[in-house]
């Protein structure tokens, strides 16, 4: 399983780093201090058709390889994580369609969230259901040829900003939340839908994070993706895919954070030599860099495995997002230890990129869920459990 | 309406400049870009192709094997096709010889418009699009801020000192531009996809029916010396002063040179 990068994967590098260094990292320290979703940049991304990486060509995108998307969200996520949710996010909540969608949903839906007309979003999480999906609560009612939706759904990234939703809500609660709940396309100008409130956070701070109410939301029942009852499966088919774009965005930011790392201390004066010229300096260096290309390639061999559809991919994408996610935090705080006071301050970036990293430990899938699959997998393997 | 953009692969701006023994840039682990200025001619040919004024853009450069990269990026930002003109004769060729060859080739294509950048990053001469006009016998019209085609004439507007003029020609022509063009775009990835599929066709010396003798060895002209530049002084800051006071010692400064 070839997953070592191409010349056509270092091109598409090359590029996207020069658009990064020149239009994205300026924005980067505006965008986290006003809280302000990056039209600007959807707008540039669109145009440069990184957003419709994951389609077909038939439906408008440029359908490239696992390995190749994970590198354009890496290098997004080397000058602003924020920035690099955006390609992810498009996927993530294109995802359910791409899996188990129709083709007229494919056929009306794909072509406008490729050329970035359309922004989707991936509402699964409730208040009371995070890593417990099974919990959820959201309804989902027959009526006629139409579903009536109520309920509400929480830490929705782009869920204010979205043309179109993918919702999973129960359309049987006696059969709960793995085998009653159903996935739905849902367009956000439906009367009864509102996105009533975005949460102030942490890091990833130009990313809307929002609360979906649904009041009598009624969608036409071709919008059901695949069949009543699939929703789960969904679901967890979605996140063992969307979860390496989180390892690729944590890469990213890692990648970021020891840059900005290197060039201060080779700059930096203090006793009298350069700061880089200091042991106990180049080796924390060392250690940012051999850690964060451990998780690169780690990443990249679980992408190479998606491609190739390996029945362990889970697995894989759970190592890499669990890998990578700590090895940002990891970084990104020992590159605000590197800066010293400087590194503390907003005139630097690393202690944007120390917020930023926190969140890929937490979403889609904290990092304790990713070592249950992690583990599940590996006892399974050894015939002792069953998998989950 | 047929346009043909001429450019130049050079070193990264940036990059640490080494020669080899016989005094020719050393390009041998030096990353390699389109010369920047040249950019602005492919903006403008891409901005004529857009708006319909003009029909074929075809991309022009001599150099190394290697400076098909450099029109493979051009065709990742548009237009339809490129010659690379490469021969083992051309390695040293100065501005005379590239002018022989470029127009060699012009005349073989017979673009409208011969669009070039107003200096390569490298060299930076500025004396081929003047030499490949004369060589051609077509009119020169150079340093335009954009350049503008109809009925059968090529107009740029060229800022002055006071403000612009507006010079014409009928075509063909050499034009060249400058930075004021607008900022050139980035190849879209759909760009640089389709460019993989656009033709690039390789031209040596014999395709343009001249030789290596007809070039006097690819230069007239012949290279002595080549070193960096010499370091400036540091710079002399002027700092936590009034601003009367820091206005005396810029006045004492000026007046010690015989600048004022």
């Amino acid at each position: 399983m070839p997953y070592l990068p191409t010349a056509d994967h270092d091109e598409l590098r090359a590029v996207v780093r020069e658009l990064a260094d020149e239009r994205v990292a300026p924005r980067a320290a505006e965008i986290d201090e006003k809280g302000e979703f990056p039209w600007d940049l959807k707008e540039l991304l669109a145009q440069q058709d990184l957003l419709g990486t994951c389609f077909e060509e038939r439906h408008g995108g440029t359908s490239l390889d696992t390995i190749a998307q994970c590198i354009l969200v890496e290098e997004l996520a080397r000058a602003d994580a924020t920035t690099s949710l955006l390609p992810i996010v498009q996927k993530l909540g294109a995802l359910p369609i791409l899996l188990a969608g129709s083709d007229e949903q494919k056929d009306r839906y794909l072509p406008r969230l490729a050329s970035g007309e359309w922004l989707i979003a991936f509402a699964l999480t409730e208040a009371a259901a995070g890593s417990d999906v099974a919990a959820n609560r959201m309804r989902a009612t027959a009526d006629g040829d139409h579903y009536l939706l109520n309920g509400s759904k929480r830490f929705i990234t782009h869920g204010s900003v979205a043309n179109v939703l993918t919702v999973f809500a129960l359309t049987d609660q006696k059969a709960g939340g793995r085998k009653g709940m159903s996935a739905f396309i849902v367009e956000t100008d439906t009367p009864g839908f509102a996105a009533p409130r975005v949460e102030h956070k942490m890091g990833i701070r130009g990313s809307p994070t929002a609360e979906l109410t649904f009041d009598d939301v009624r969608i036409p029942a071709a919008n059901l993706i695949g069949d009543e009852g699939d929703g789960f499966k969904i679901a967890m088919e979605t996140l063992d895919r969307s979860r390496l774009s989180i390892a690729a965005q944590a890469v990213g930011i890692a990648q970021g954070a020891l840059d900005a790392s290197v060039s201060y201390a080779a700059e930096r004066q203090q006793f009298g030599q350069r700061v880089s010229e200091f042991q106990g300096i180049q080796w924390m260096l060392a250690d940012m860099a051999s850690h964060t290309e451990a998780a690169r390639q780690l990443t990249y061999a679980a992408a190479a495995r998606v491609d190739a559809l390996a029945p362990d991919l889970p697995y894989w994408t759970s190592s890499a997002k669990l890998v990578a996610g700590d090895t940002a935090m990891k970084v990104t705080t020992d590159a605000v230890q590197v800066l010293g006071g400087y590194g503390y301050i907003t005139e630097y970036p690393v202690e944007r990129m120390m917020r930023d990293a926190k969140i890929t430990q937490l979403y889609e899938g904290t990092q304790q869920i990713q070592r249950l699959i992690v583990a599940r997998q590996l006892l399974e393997r050894a015939g002792v459990a069953k998998g989950g | 309406m047929k346009i043909v953009v001429c450019i130049k692969q050079v070193p990264a701006t940036g990059a640490d400049k080494r020669y080899t023994d016989d005094l020719t840039l050393d390009r041998t682990g030096v990353e390699a870009i389109i010369n920047p200025l040249d950019e602005y001619a492919i903006e403008q040919a891409l901005r004529l192709a857009d708006d319909g004024s003009a029909d074929a853009v075809t991309f022009l450069s001599m150099g190394p094997e290697q400076a098909s990269e450099a029109l493979r990026r051009a065709l990742a930002m548009g237009g339809d096709d490129a010659i690379l003109v490469t021969d083992a004769a051309l390695a040293g060729a100065d501005e005379w010889a590239t002018a022989k060859v470029l127009a060699a080739a012009l005349d073989k294509l017979a673009p409208d418009v011969a669009l070039m950048g107003m200096a390569s990053d490298d060299a930076r001469g500025s004396l081929v699009p003047g030499a490949v006009a004369a060589m051609r016998d077509v009119p020169l019209l150079s340093y335009g801020s954009e350049l503008k085609l109809a009925d059968g004439t090529a107009s740029v507007r060229r800022l002055s000192a006071t403000g612009f003029d507006w010079l014409s020609a009928p075509l063909p022509v050499v034009a060249t531009v400058t930075d004021q063009v607008g900022e050139p775009r980035y190849a879209s990835l759909k760009g640089i996809m389709a460019a993989k599929r656009k033709p690039l066709d390789t031209w040596s010396l014999s395709d343009l029916g001249t030789s290596a003798g007809d070039l006097h060895g690819a230069a007239l002209t012949k290279v002595t010396d080549a070193r960096a530049p010499e370091e400036k002084a540091p710079t002399e800051r002027i700092e936590n002063l009034s601003a009367a006071e820091s206005a005396t010692k810029i006045a004492d400064w000026l007046a010690a040179r015989k600048l004022i």
